[in-house]
């Protein structure tokens, strides 16, 4: 069926995206910061919550990205992650409107607007 | 690990929370903050990852989901502005003796398939949830009824709700629904609780987000493996049977009842 298909669609080009931005991101933080390949102890410090430098909003991953840093294309690898069931979501609505049936476009059109009132409650809590 | 969480998590429709959580804290000795915001992040990448087979071979019931999400979405709101002013622990309590209870009831009906004696069904023949799948073990087109829609939908809030409080996508709790009280295939259950929970972590996702719980170094890496996972898992449910998932699920859920249970008592 071509609703499945492209449903599937989505969500596969969702999780390819996201993978290879969160591996290049990777691959960028270890060329720019060798030393977390040689010393451990750098790479555990950096999971440690005292030293909170990572990007974690929307305008550090910008001027992150817009510097090249690896943290910053991982956390947007993230991000298109967490996406990814968002937009799947939306595309359903369109393929139920396409064949006329109002009543899940309704259901549907239901479950963004509660998806998108949780990210608006999220960041404003 | 993070592919053996993911391989686990997609073949159950959990989120493989309930594996990575443990795994990051005890193994590697992460903060339990950062280990959550990564078992957030793989649950979704479970679900994307699996869910790209599940929904081409029309394992997992669109219509079902799109349905059920109603009710996550809700209960997961309720649960976001009920965070922190009810005690948690009194939550694993409750939702360690009910994940015991359902493992029984699964248990119990282990050998029993889709033979069921059909029961009228108004809401789910009005909104035409009934489906096939075609089992790739026999190679048939297996019909399947959907029943009780209403029960579905208040188990399916209550479930949004703990999803929303304790931050877990709550496979746990949305498989035996359908199983249980649906009469959804035990595989239809797994395929369409993994498509569901996508949607409910990404609910939660960007609260975490913001509040800074998505460490990329963490996280990162942990999404990279449960997505091989997952989609050798996805492969993999085609060929097994609608008991052999039911036990192997039966024991998770008492192991995750189990670790429950111990995280209430203890406080």
């Amino acid at each position: 069926m071509r609703a499945e298909r492209l449903i599937s669609t989505v969500l596969r080009v969702g999780v390819i995206a996201s993978l290879t931005t969160i591996l290049l991101g990777t691959v960028i933080a270890f060329v720019h910061h060798p030393e977390y390949v040689t010393s451990p102890r750098q790479l555990v410090h950096l999971s440690r919550p005292s030293d909170n430098s990572f990007p974690h909003t929307l305008r550090d991953v910008l001027t992150g990205l817009l510097s090249l840093r690896g943290q910053a294309i991982v956390v947007l690898g993230l991000l298109m992650l967490i996406a990814t069931p968002v937009a799947r979501v939306a595309v359903s609505i369109l393929l139920f409107l396409e064949e006329g049936d109002l009543t899940y476009v309704a259901i549907t059109s239901t479950v963004l607007g509660l998806l998108l009132l949780s990210f608006f409650v999220g960041s404003a809590g | 690990m993070s592919v053996a969480a993911g391989l686990l998590g997609s073949l159950l429709g959990l989120g493989g929370g309930i594996i990575v959580v443990p795994a990051l804290t005890l193994w590697f000795h992460i903060d339990i903050r950062y280990a959550i915001g990564a078992s957030i992040v793989s649950v979704i990448a479970t679900s994307c990852g699996a869910a790209v087979s599940y929904v081409r071979e029309r394992l997992a019931n669109i219509r079902v989901a799109m349905v059920l999400e109603l009710a996550t979405t809700a209960g997961a709101l309720t649960g976001a502005f009920l965070a922190g002013r009810l005690g948690v622990r009194w939550l694993f309590l409750i939702f360690g003796v009910v994940m015991a209870y359902s493992s029984i009831l699964m248990f119990r009906r282990r050998d029993q398939d889709v033979t069921r004696a059909p029961r009228r069904a108004p809401w789910a023949d009005r909104l035409r949830l009934h489906s096939s799948y075609i089992d790739q073990e026999s190679g048939e087109e297996i019909l399947y009824r959907v029943s009780r829609t209403r029960v579905g939908l208040v188990l399916m809030y209550v479930a949004g709700v703990v999803s929303g409080l304790l931050g877990i996508g709550s496979g746990a709790l949305k498989v035996p629904a359908m199983d249980i009280a649906m009469g959804l295939p035990m595989k239809v259950s797994s395929a369409t609780s993994n498509f569901m929970i996508g949607v409910t972590a990404a609910a939660s996702a960007g609260v975490y987000f913001a509040r800074g719980d998505i460490d990329p170094f963490v996280a990162g890496p942990v999404a990279v493996g449960v997505l091989f996972g997952a989609v050798l898992g996805s492969r993999l449910l085609h060929r097994l049977s609608n008991s052999a998932v039911r036990l192997t699920f039966v024991l998770v859920l008492l192991w995750v009842s189990g670790q429950m249970l111990l995280r209430g008592i203890r406080g």
